[in-house]
């Protein structure tokens, strides 16, 4: 237990940079998210058809890949860099590929929404004139959002997990599945108790945010 | 409506009128002008000549920059080595066969896992209840790496516990890698097959009672069959999960495809060829099996049978004109949206 204690601040370091990835990248995915999706219903073919071929790419592209690309393709080969300091750099960089992974997930779970709306909504609101942006803004996404709330919730615990991935050489975000690692080759904590603490951290981190979801999609569901 | 290059209306617009396509013409132009300067920025990035450019911007209008560079990623001599049968044979195919073989082995094992771990949540027995439920909720919830890098560390583990010396086992990376991915999937199929099988119809299950069926062979020869069938897309989606997860053996130096194609670029410099030849392929057989869950989802309806779909995720149909290719009917676990979150869910009778 000794061991494990004197590496309380590692722990707490690691855990500090997951939540940071988490609700970070979280952001710029939903953002990027609802743009894909409202790309993926627009008028314009070619709109659609550059978000399908993103969404359909990345989707099926592994995490691992895509942030390995982002350490090693855009950083070491574009040289692309967005702070003076390593840490933050791989974090920003380790970001940009969450985001751009996550924001896949959030726009097919935002497309499955949009089936739950009524066909007759979108008809009123395009005969009463409104233009495709504003039936989205108004009408659409609204009540898509509302009614997805419970999967996006799952998106938002998939990507707390996903944040680990970011450990990889290449980038090498000091995160909590990195400390671990990094304790076990140490040996000198005891394995199991730190797993299970380790385990328990994401499960604090995870079971709550999954409870929230579902409790605020019940609280928000659109009557019908 | 009849006119050339008209239209069809959508879901969520009208068929566009002469302005309407003149705007539309405009967006399309546009869009295609910032994918033009995102791919030439990137081209450029990548062939070493952005540099010149940021140090005089009118060069970018001089075809010096535009060629390609030797020492860019764009070079020939950087894509030479995919035309080389010996590296397809030397680096790719091992790499390519270690993930495979991870993955069907894990997955075969995760079905079984699945099967064992979503009967026992079904059970009459509390206590079978709790513990299932518990070992599912569990691996659910925690990343899978930090399984991996456990099951790695079960030596020093069992050392540090059990005295035993080092050496007497050995976890290899194959190992850890198909022990976190049969627990994570195992778990996420477990909550699969439970609504499959509460989705049989309850006539079923009575019916082979009345025949004198003991509660066993209930399950044996009428439920598990019938929810394997009609969960047959989700599982297939959850391969897709997996195969994709195989990859995180690379953090843990598996040598698998990933790093097969790391190696490659590291050996001949060309990082970005070797990436996008990856993900291609990384590509092209998910989508393939993804193809295969809607093939099998319409198999399913076309014999009458019911795909059956937990309660928590909504249905996914199409939406306009959005070709909807790849996921299946239940798009769950690492990333995907739709698994249950939180709480179990009451199973929807």
């Amino acid at each position: 237990m000794e061991a494990f204690l004197d590496n309380s601040g590692a722990i707490i370091d690691g855990f500090s940079w997951t939540v940071r990835l988490a609700l970070i990248s979280a952001l710029f995915s939903f953002i990027l998210g609802v743009v894909l999706t409202a790309m993926r219903v627009s008028p314009v073919p070619l709109l659609r058809g550059m978000a399908a071929v993103y969404v359909e790419g990345i989707r099926n592209t592994p995490l691992t890949l895509v942030l390995l690309f982002c350490g090693l393709g855009l950083n070491s080969g574009l040289g692309l860099s967005f702070h003076e300091s390593v840490q933050w750099n791989v974090y920003w960089l380790a970001v940009l590929g969450l985001s751009a992974y996550t924001a896949c997930f959030v726009s097919e779970a935002l497309r499955s929404g949009i089936n739950t709306i009524p066909f007759g909504q979108i008809e009123a609101a395009r005969s009463l004139g409104l233009t495709f942006l504003q039936n989205m803004r108004l009408i659409v996404l609204p009540q898509a959002l509302r009614s997805v709330i419970g999967p996006l919730g799952s998106v938002l615990i998939a990507l707390i997990k996903n944040t680990t991935v970011a450990s990889v050489a290449g980038l090498g975000v000091q995160e909590a599945s990195r400390q671990m690692k990094l304790m076990f080759d140490q040996g000198v904590v005891p394995v199991i108790p730190t797993f299970i603490g380790f385990a328990i951290g994401f499960l604090v981190l995870c079971l709550p945010t999954g409870y929230l979801f579902g409790w605020l999609s019940k609280r928000l569901a659109v009557a019908r | 409506m009849s006119i050339l290059g008209q239209q069809q209306a959508g879901v969520l617009f009208d068929a566009p009128g002469p302005r309407a396509r003149a705007r539309q013409r405009l967006y399309s132009v546009l869009a295609f002008v910032l994918a033009i300067g995102v791919a030439a920025f990137v081209y450029l990035g990548f062939n070493k000549t952005w540099e010149d450019v940021l140090d005089a911007p009118g060069s970018l209008f001089t075809a010096e920059v535009w060629q390609v560079d030797e020492a860019g990623q764009w070079s020939a001599e950087k894509w030479e080595p995919f035309l080389d049968p010996a590296i397809w044979t030397d680096m790719v195919l091992p790499g390519m066969m270690n993930t495979l073989h991870a993955a069907a082995v894990a997955a075969v094992l995760a079905i079984v896992f699945g099967i064992v771990f979503g009967v026992g949540r079904l059970s009459e027995h509390w206590w079978i209840r709790a513990f299932c439920g518990a070992v599912v909720e569990f691996f659910r919830a925690i990343p899978l790496l930090i399984l991996i890098f456990f099951t790695l560390a079960t030596p020093l583990a069992a050392n540090q516990l059990l005295g035993v010396p080092f050496g007497t086992f050995q976890v290899s990376p194959l190992t850890a890698v198909i022990v976190g991915l049969t627990l994570y999937n195992g778990s996420v199929l477990a909550e699969v097959f439970r609504a499959g099988i509460n989705a049989v119809p309850r006539g079923q299950a009575e019916a082979a009672y009345s025949l004198g069926m003991n509660k066993t062979q209930v399950m044996t020869f009428i439920l598990i069959p019938q929810a394997v069938t009609s969960m047959m897309p989700a599982i297939v989606a959850q391969l897709v999960v997996l195969l994709k997860d195989s990859a995180l053996g690379y953090i843990v130096a598996f040598p698998e495809l990933l790093r097969g194609f790391s190696l490659i670029g590291t050996r001949f410099n060309n990082v970005i060829p070797a990436a996008i030849v990856c993900a291609a392929i990384y590509i092209i057989i998910n989508l393939a099996l993804g193809r295969l869950a809607v093939w099998l989802e319409r198999r399913n309806a076309q014999r009458g049978k019911a795909t059956a779909k937990p309660a928590t995720a909504p249905g996914v149909q199409d939406v306009g004109p959005a070709d909807r290719t790849g996921a299946a009917a239940e798009p769950r676990g690492r990333g995907e949206p739709g698994g249950p979150s939180g709480p179990p869910t009451p199973p929807a009778r």
